[in-house]
């Protein structure tokens, strides 16, 4: 065991084992395209390759390209399934990595995001059925638009949401952490109550009844329906908020907000405009949920205001503080592994126990039968993680790696300065 | 309009029930926070708990046969107790297993570790319950069922009365408690200053324990009272209760003992009138359904000109 | 540096751990499926899909059970045709977004042949279109919304009534038999409360019915005090309540309380036991319209409750007998894809329009025959009254639902 121990550690510290899964992780999927194992593996080895050190950027980019652009779709051609649970994960990546600029960065908690996710959604919903006829009458318009709006709609749902973002952080970012989490959960919760009423006196929303069918986008005229064309939007659309995100996060606003969820007080007193700083970031978060709730409208084709409810908002609270905070690499893996956990690992040990049972290799009684016991395990899975790992899988770097580049600044000034003396 | 007066009395009764069940479970909301600045998200399923567990103490007396004669109040007071001390043990093992090892933690770590507690309990029961009885809608048993006619249509059911005299014993023992006792100094002074209490060869560990013990202690009598009121419990009850406690706790200023039997009762009563009167006052337009958007919008126009909660204390920033 | 190597062999151990798991729950996977390919692909698999976690899991429950007995009635007789029989429960949790990932993992499965479900027809409508995309037929035993089979969708049937039958059948005959001239309308805001007592209401008012509220309540609450002081404002002779039992049982224990007097009329969702558990005496006097008939009159009723009992060691649910019947349609639609394919495994296109041919199907709660949408044109509504504090109450009236279908 001990020596099983040590081998184990040598080819970890000389990264082959890292690898042997960077490499054959996708091509055991494309082979076994049904097969549980090859599809967790494969997600497990993009940590790997996130983490490696012995391949240089360049090498780790082309090949998460050749991942997702290659292999990914050549395997949902045989298992749209596993296309389908990676594009949920994109959904909620984008909607953790927006979280994250509120929670994570600038340290404000909101406990109503999901609030900002069915603004996007109706906005799309609305336009996108026949409902906008029951308040709209145009010659020029008829409803529902056709797909080709969807592009529109991501951009109006994202100015859309993040406006409500705006009007809501308006009168409450003066509010200090707890009580502006209550407020944001109670303003999530209004949301949600109002599209469920919103079927009278004038019908906006059709209530509790909901809104289908949703037209799926369209590129010039040519229906995007298919699990695949979901994939790759969603892919488009998590790029760009990465790079966008990315890009904010090591700018002046991104330091900005960093400084405020370190000291406000300190921040102040820097020259930091803190009201506009905080407006910004919950404004800039609610528009990617608003972006989202766009294509999450999109893919259902049915939304009703049960999919918006409090334990959304929580669930996706859940990934951005498991993956670690303030980072968006552990936004990534937090929302990686939230939602395989619930619709894949934990159906998958269900079905397998039913399996044992129906095999007659052990006996469950009816109530214990397992698929019931999902928030049990997911309950339990969430205290082990915050006990073992409180700072999540991946969390911010920021602190040390400014401290580094500041001391070797340091050192190069000072060496320069003795070169200068001699 | 005639309508409406007509309605006030029996809206007042109503808003003022509903307002006690509120305002015993936000005192352990407001109990934890004041403490350890924390919302122990998990609190609802404490009060779940102890709904459990007073409906099946109900239960086995029925069945036993001692219902019938013992006195209802008795019967009652037996229940509570047994859930207090059931739910306050829950609370307890909680703290020791979840809470404490994140205490050093980000406060946002403890919050996701009681949500995980939270859906934990809310299967465990229903896993216990459904091995047990095989169901896990369980039904209290009426204790109650005479009301005092005051005038007209004008009534007052016993069991409320109940209710709201228990309610009210429970919230001024605490407040005493708290005030003059001295473990309920200790428990203020760690809410101050943990260090400097610690030094004051207070334990630290020992009183935040107790916290947690009184404060699901309480949520298991509001769930007992709850359940006797209601008489309908399952393992997902908690949830709506708790937010709405939740809200009535900082509604009043989180972290303040009278703060959140204030809130509790203005939320109560903030509601029983929102549904009642709101289809009225717009002429059909917003009706019942609107009471919690109509409860949560007063929450938050409240907290924006008084942030810190109607009797929460404005803290001035540690510099 | 050790440190890290120490916290990244923690992390791959737990990865290999889950692993390991996953690993055998697929192995025994794909085993399976190398069988079925060695054995001429013998594997039939039928899934039911209801919540079976969250507050709505007790009916789920009961649908799923129902539909499980009926599965193992019939293994041997598939047994027979060279088939293995499998069933698959699902959970969807009550949730569309759940409904929908289950559905795309289903329509994966080559040898699952058709579903029965769901419980809510939110989570219904969404998913339906998972299934149409993978040609796998659908028989639900319990969603009543309109737009369920309206979307016309070839896979999907249902052998309940819809809410536009439903809800102007109890009209009628709160307005008719019940002399019921004004009432009051509560409902619990969702895709089905809102539905059936919206059905109610435009059928109420038109044949000379006075609406005189119409308000909403949160599901999942307990306290109702203030709308029901404004049933007592209107003066209204009856309360419709559009919704399920944990609230309207609350209702009308509370109406009771508070002395309101006033009668109680409530769809299908108030057929439960739990009724006289949680409200007592004050369900005497109750009407509900009902889909499915009283089974323990019937001796096959009595033998279904008898083998229910005996095997989930608890007595079935009103909707037990539904999840039964669409088993065994659904069963029924793959035995004759079967002969129709010479006793082959059939295709799912096959199974769907065996399904869609249902007729004359003679079932426990009620006879199926389905029409060119996937209604069942043989369902029956009944009128409930309980006249004492016991469940199950009495039928005083049964009303075809044909009068109530559009076409």
């Amino acid at each position: 065991m001990e020596k099983l121990k040590n081998l184990l550690q040598v080819y970890w510290e000389k990264e082959i084992l890292q690898l042997a899964i960077i490499f054959l992780a996708p091509l055991l999927l494309y082979l076994f395209s049904s097969s549980g194992v090859a599809f967790i593996l494969f997600l497990t080895s993009f940590l790997v390759l996130y983490l490696s050190k012995r391949l240089n950027t360049k090498v780790k980019l082309v090949i998460a390209i050749v991942d997702l652009m290659v292999i990914m779709p050549l395997v949902g051609f045989a298992n749209t399934y596993y296309l389908d649970v990676i594009t949920q994960i994109g959904i909620y990546v984008v909607l953790a990595i927006g979280l994250n600029i509120v929670v994570g960065f600038t340290g404000l908690l909101n406990l109503g995001y999901v609030g900002f996710y069915a603004v996007g959604a109706y906005t799309y919903a609305i336009f996108a059925t026949a409902q906008a006829n029951n308040f709209i009458t145009s010659s020029i318009l008829q409803f529902p638009v056709s797909g080709n709006w969807f592009w529109m709609f991501l951009v109006i749902g994202m100015i859309a949401a993040g406006f409500v973002g705006f009007l809501l952080g308006l009168p409450v970012l003066r509010l200090r952490g707890d009580y502006l989490a209550i407020v944001t959960l109670g303003f999530a919760e209004i949301i949600r109550i109002v599209l469920n009423n919103l079927d009278k006196p004038i019908n906006f929303t059709n209530g509790p009844k909901g809104l289908s069918p949703i037209k799926p986008p369209a590129f010039f005229g040519i229906p995007l329906n298919k699990t695949i064309h979901y994939y790759f939007i969603v892919l488009i659309l998590l790029v760009i908020t990465v790079i966008v995100v990315n890009r904010l996060n090591n700018s002046r606003i991104g330091r900005a907000w960093t400084a405020i969820r370190e000291d406000e007080l300190a921040a102040r007193t820097m020259g930091i405009p803190i009201v506009p700083m905080k407006l910004l970031a919950f404004s800039i978060g609610a528009a990617f949920a608003g972006m989202m709730g766009v294509l999450f409208a999109a893919k259902q084709s049915f939304i009703d205001p049960s999919s918006f409810g409090f334990m959304e908002s929580i669930g996706i609270l859940a990934m951005v503080i498991m993956g670690g905070m303030g980072n968006i690499a552990g936004a990534i893996i937090g929302a990686f592994a939230v939602v395989v956990l619930q619709l894949h690992i934990l159906k998958e040990l269900s079905n397998f126990l039913r399996g044992l049972t129906v095999a007659g290799i052990v006996s469950i009684s009816p109530q214990l039968d397992p698929a019931k016991y999902e928030r049990l395990v997911f309950g339990l899975i969430l205290v082990l993680m915050c006990i073992f790992r409180p700072q999540g899988f991946l969390p911010a770097k920021r602190t040390m790696a400014y401290i580094k580049k500041q001391v070797n600044k340091l050192k190069k000034i000072e060496k320069e300065e003795d070169v200068s003396v001699e | 309009m005639e309508q409406m007066t007509g309605m006030i009395p029996q809206l007042l009764i109503d808003g003022l029930t509903l307002g006690f069940v509120y305002a015993i479970v936000a005192l352990g909301y407001t109990m934890v926070y004041g403490i350890l600045e924390f919302i122990n998200f998990a609190h609802s399923e404490i009060f779940m708990v102890g709904a459990f567990a007073g409906t099946e103490v109900l239960l086995f007396m029925q069945s036993a046969g001692y219902l019938g004669s013992l006195p209802a109040p008795v019967a009652l007071l037996i229940a509570i107790i047994i859930a207090m001390i059931f739910s306050g043990t829950v609370g307890v093992v909680v703290e020791r297993v979840a809470y404490k090892p994140v205490r050093t933690a980000p406060k946002l770590v403890a919050f996701i570790s009681a949500i995980g507690v939270s859906f934990f309990l809310q299967d465990a029961v229903r896993l216990v319950e459904g091995l047990w009885k095989n169901a896990f809608y369980l039904s209290t048993p009426t204790l109650f069922t005479a009301s005092i006619h005051i005038t007209g249509g004008l009534r007052i059911p016993v069991k409320v009365l109940y209710i709201m005299v228990i309610a009210i014993v429970i919230m001024f023992s605490l407040n005493l408690f708290i005030n003059r006792h001295k473990l309920g100094k200790a428990m203020r002074a760690v809410a101050q200053d943990r260090n400097t209490a610690s030094l004051m060869a207070i334990d630290v560990n020992a009183i935040i324990s107790l916290t947690f013990l009184i404060g699901a202690a309480l949520g298991g009598a509001a769930g007992t009272l709850f359940a006797v009121q209601y008489s309908l419990i399952h393992p997902y009850v908690g949830f709506i209760i708790g937010m709405k406690a939740f809200t009535a706790a900082v509604f009043g200023g989180i972290g303040s003992i009278p703060g959140a039997m204030l809130g509790g009762i203005l939320l109560g009563l903030l509601e029983v009138f929102g549904a009642g009167f709101l289809g009225i006052l717009t002429n059909g337009v917003f009706g019942a359904e609107y009471k919690d958007v109509f409860a949560f919008a007063i929450l938050i126009i409240i907290l924006i000109f008084k942030p810190s909660g109607l009797l929460g204390k404005t803290v001035g920033e540690k510099v | 540096m050790g440190m890290k190597i120490k916290r990244i062999g923690m992390f791959t151990l737990v990865v290999l751990l889950i692993l390991s798991v996953v690993g055998c729950s697929s192995n025994t996977e794909t085993a399976e499926v190398a069988g079925s390919v060695g054995g001429g692909s013998s594997v039939i698999k039928v899934a039911s899909v209801t919540p079976l976690s969250g507050s709505q899991a007790a009916v789920g429950e009961s649908i799923k059970n129902g539909s499980e007995l009926a599965l193992a009635e019939r293994v041997d007789e598939f047994k027979a045709l060279g088939f293995d029989l499998q069933f698959a429960p699902q959970d969807d949790q009550a949730d569309p977004k759940v409904g929908v990932a289950v559905a795309q993992r289903l329509i994966m499965d080559d040898d699952l042949l058709a579903v029965v479900g769901h419980w809510n027809s939110g989570v219904a409508i969404p998913s339906s279109e998972v299934y149409a995309n993978g040609s796998l037929a659908m028989v639900s035993p319990a969603n009543t919304a309109n737009d369920v089979t309206d979307r016309e969708l070839p896979n999907v049937n249902r052998i309940c009534a819809r809410d536009d039958a439903q809800g102007p059948a109890g009209a009628d005959y709160a307005f008719d038999e019940l002399g019921i001239k004004s009432i009051f309308i509560l409902q619990d805001k969702t895709t089905y409360g809102q539905g059936v007592a919206d059905e109610f209401m435009n059928q109420y008012k038109s044949i000379g019915g006075e609406v005189l509220g119409y308000e909403g309540v949160t599901a999942g609450e307990s306290d109702f005090s203030a709308v029901l002081e404004m049933v007592r404002a209107s003066g209204a002779e009856a309360v419709y309540f559009g919704g399920i039992y944990p609230e309207g049982s609350l209702i009308t224990k509370q109406l009771k309380e508070k002395g309101i007097d006033v009668k109680f009329v409530g769809p299908d969702g108030m057929d439960s036991g739990e009724v006289i558990n949680i409200a007592g005496d004050a369900a005497i006097g109750m009407t509900y319209t009902s889909l499915a008939a009283d089974i323990s009159g019937t001796p096959e009723g009595r033998v279904f409750i008898d083998n229910y009992t005996k095997m989930f060691n608890k007595a079935p649910e009103a909707y037990s007998s539904y999840g039964y019947d669409a088993m065994n349609v659904t069963l029924n639609a793959i035995k004759a894809a079967i002969e129709g394919n010479g006793g082959e495994k059939p295709s799912r296109e096959d199974v769907v329009a065996a399904a869609r041919a249902t007729s004359g199907f003679k079932g426990l709660a009620t006879n199926v025959t389905f029409n060119k949408r996937g209604d069942n044109t043989e369902a029956n509504i009944y009128i409930l009254t309980f006249d004492e504090a016991k469940y199950p109450a009495t039928v005083t009236k049964e009303i075809p639902a044909t009068g109530y279908l559009k076409d």
